[in-house]
């Protein structure tokens, strides 16, 4: 007894052991990622050139991370060195790196939040005279959209997408079928909230629309911003002055919260992607305004709602749309002393081939889209995606990172505006949000705390 | 028995023996002293480079205005992210949050686990099983508990408990149960209750040894003087365990105040139940202010050793018994 008493009273002291081990393992990756350097462009492998590659571990890097040796090195001769990690800690390293340009890595995966921030701060080597000098990458195939939101104030280009999405609204076109209801083919938001009043119910313990609610500045931050933008509000005026309590802003808001409150999932403000998804696909709610990127899950093989969705563009209310952009894209570091190599992976992890290559060898369900104007026109993606294809590539074709809204602004950005305060702006203002939802403080209140939050941080850029 | 307990009292006589020695006899028996210490160096040294030093990098940089997105602006700013941690009302209420949240789990799960405890004191047919049953919870990776929680349980639409709800309302015939919202209606509880479950086995692993550790013939000798049940408990066995509840109270304190999981993953932080964990977690994760995020640890802390020191010396009588 006695001894077994005491070993369960150590196992928590075990879990710190276990949580050191992972810190020492870590610590000698760290140490292999610098060994990879090679201090000063020495390469590992006796005679062949390496490239090393940060990256964020979403399924779509994974895949990748396979199909590297087998066609990339193989038919360039370079070897690649991979370093996966979750979101937070991959941007985490990755500015980190970056900041100190030690050039241990020479590519990473940053999202088009990072590119313009990273690129002002002379992180990245300017991509513009590499992409002019490769014809078949064809720089022109990749949506504008897409390039624009991936180039810096200065007008060049940091990065290159790998693959992108948008938002737009998802249905169940059975339900609305059975109820007599008809999806407008550009809804407006207003139509959305009686549509959603009246697909309430449509089936025992159904919903009518599901919008994220937990807080976040990438979670309910990223569909309210976009409702914002198209109820003419934004987060800061062209000349840094807080919005986020004027009558626009609150009235997209008090639309958002009572909405969600009325006729959406139960739980909201613990409901993010994950949990719409999953309410979507156990039929709890008629309709979810969410990423493009959910479409190629619903629509899966093994998905219970599959072929019974519906795509209609983002709802609006005074602008033409009202879709956000989002891509995980390839940066090279400007100190890296392998810049050709690494354009050459990033040519090819980009470029046209590579989604060929992932059609043929591991399905075209997982290719990864939303980049290329090309992929829209291939006969055998169209064949898996064909339902939900032509919506993604309008949505984010019609994205414009500059000028999402009613005025004009001070940076990019759709869902987010591309500062470096905003993920800490964003989600302390999400939470707020979030009480509001739940009904703890009012829409007035969260936003008249949220202006004030909002109002140091445009104070800054306004003295400086 | 002989756990943890005795382990302190051991060290504590220990280093008073040492302290004795050192103090009776100066010059050579110094260098005796020494020499027993000895022994125990390199693990002292181990400590300190382990523990220390990045305490000692972390203070350095909470004097230091350095956010990872503005690598031209690092440098040191004096006192300033001190001044931001004490006047971010975020910070202050995650204060709050965590006393509440720490002084809550530990006594509900202290009492839980005593019950248990107690029940479990006896023998009957089964009993292994049932203990390995009841410490389950405590095995569990945390994050998948608190996952466990947020979707099989408290999940509105096809959690447990909902569910639980919608089955008896159908056992008297009533078609429209109650289905409550449990994390937003009561987040702080939602999050205290599954830590609670996962505390409880703890709490009762050390009350069930100290249970084991008591003398059987006092209890007889009770019975025979005629006390009942409560009697014994109240004048016997309490008192025996006093101990061992401000051990289970103790640890489990250190371990619920560093809670990041149960957050993290119910609420994100919402609605009122970000703790300093989470609080000083979205410093540094979102904002990429290391200077802010460092200095606000280092408040913390500050505030738990001047907390833990106080409330051990106030009511604690595990570090008191050799004193004299």
């Amino acid at each position: 007894m006695p001894r077994t008493d005491t070993d369960r009273a150590r196992a928590p002291r075990r879990r710190a052991a276990v949580r050191l081990t992972a810190l020492g393992a870590c610590t000698a990756l760290l140490a292999t990622g610098c060994a990879g350097a090679g201090g000063g462009g020495g390469d590992v492998e006796g005679g062949g050139a390496s490239v090393n590659v940060l990256m964020v571990n979403n399924p779509q890097m994974l895949d990748l991370q396979k199909l590297t040796a087998s066609d990339f090195t193989k038919s360039t001769g370079i070897k690649v060195n991979f370093t996966v990690l979750p979101e937070n800690d991959v941007r985490d390293k990755i500015s980190q790196e970056f900041s100190s340009q030690a050039g241990t890595y020479d590519v990473a995966s940053i999202s088009n939040y990072e590119a313009p921030i990273y690129g002002k701060n002379g992180w990245l080597a300017p991509l513009d005279d590499t992409v002019a000098k490769d014809p078949d990458f064809d720089q022109a195939d990749i949506l504008p959209s897409m390039r624009e939101s991936l180039t810096g104030a200065d007008g060049k280009l940091y990065a290159e997408p790998f693959y992108g999405e948008s938002s737009f609204l998802m249905y169940r076109k059975d339900v609305f079928e059975a109820k007599g209801l008809t999806m407008p083919d550009r809804p407006t938001w207003q139509q959305v909230a009686g549509l959603a009043a009246k697909a309430d119910g449509a089936e025992p313990g159904m919903k009518g629309i599901c919008l994220r609610g937990l807080p976040g500045w990438g979670e309910v931050m990223a569909p309210l911003t976009t409702v914002v933008n198209t109820f003419g509000g934004t987060w800061f005026s062209k000349d840094w002055q807080a919005q986020v309590n004027a009558p626009a802003f609150k009235e997209a808001t008090k639309f958002y919260v009572d909405l969600v409150r009325e006729h959406g999932e139960a739980g909201a403000p613990q409901a993010g992607f994950a949990e719409c998804l999953g309410a979507f696909q156990q039929g709890k709610t008629a309709m979810w305004y969410d990423a493009t990127s959910a479409a190629g899950i619903l629509d899966s093989a093994d998905s219970p709602v599959a072929g019974k969705v519906g795509y209609a563009p983002a709802p609006v209310v005074r602008t033409d749309n009202s879709g956000w952009l989002y891509t995980w894209a390839w940066g090279i570091q400007k100190a890296s002393k392998h810049q050709d190599d690494a354009a050459k992976f990033v040519a090819w992890a980009s470029g046209k081939g590579y989604e060929e290559l992932v059609g043929k060898k591991l399905g075209w369900a997982r290719v990864p889209a939303g980049k290329r104007t090309s992929t829209y026109a291939n006969a055998d993606y169209l064949k898996v995606a064909g339902p939900f294809a032509k919506a993604t590539e309008e949505a984010i074709a019609g994205a414009d990172p500059r000028d999402p809204g009613v005025q004009p602004r001070p940076t990019l950005g759709i869902q987010f505006v591309d500062i470096p305060e905003f993920p800490d702006l964003g989600t302390k203002v999400s939470q707020e949000i979030a009480s509001a939802i739940a009904g703890r403080t009012s829409v007035d209140a969260a936003l008249d705390k949220a202006q004030q939050l909002a109002e140091k941080v445009a104070a800054q850029y306004r003295n400086g | 028995m002989t756990g943890t307990s005795s382990a302190v009292t051991e060290e504590v006589r220990g280093r008073a023996s040492v302290r004795a020695v050192a103090a009776r006899t100066a010059g050579p028996g110094r260098a005796a002293a020494w020499a027993r210490r000895a022994p125990l160096m390199p693990a002292l040294v181990f400590m300190v480079v382990v523990t220390q030093l990045p305490f000692v990098a972390t203070l350095v940089i909470s004097f230091m205005d350095w956010n990872a997105l503005y690598p031209d602006r690092r440098g040191f700013t004096g006192l300033t992210n001190y001044a931001d941690v004490f006047g971010d009302a975020d910070l202050r209420a995650s204060v709050l949050t965590t006393v509440w949240l720490t002084a809550g789990v530990v006594l509900v799960s202290l009492v839980l686990g005593l019950g248990l405890a107690l029940l479990l004191d006896r023998r009957f047919r089964g009993r292994g099983l049932v203990r390995t049953l009841l410490i389950a919870p405590f095995l569990v990776v945390p994050v998948a508990s608190a996952l466990l929680w947020k979707h099989a349980l408290y999940n509105p639409e096809y959690g447990l408990f909902n569910g639980a709800l919608t089955w008896l309302w159908q056992l008297f015939g009533s078609e429209r149960p109650p289905q409550p919202d449990w994390i937003t209606s009561m987040p702080l509880g939602a999050v205290g209750a599954s830590l609670v479950w996962q505390w409880t086995p703890f709490m009762m692993l050390i009350l069930l040894a100290g249970l084991q550790s008591r003398s059987t013939e006092a209890v007889e000798a009770a019975r025979v003087d005629g006390a009942n049940a409560w009697q014994v408990f109240r004048f016997l066995t309490l008192p025996h365990l006093r101990r061992y509840l401000e051990l289970a109270a103790l640890l489990g304190s250190v371990y619920v105040v560093q809670n990041f999981d149960a957050v993290f993953t119910l609420t994100s932080g919402g609605l009122g139940t970000a703790n300093l964990p989470y609080t000083i977690y979205e410093s540094f994760y979102k904002a990429h202010d290391y200077g802010r995020a460092s200095a606000a640890g280092v408040v913390v802390v500050a505030g738990t050793i001047v907390v833990a020191t106080l409330a051990l010396r106030l009511v604690s009588t595990l570090l008191k018994e050799e004193s004299s």
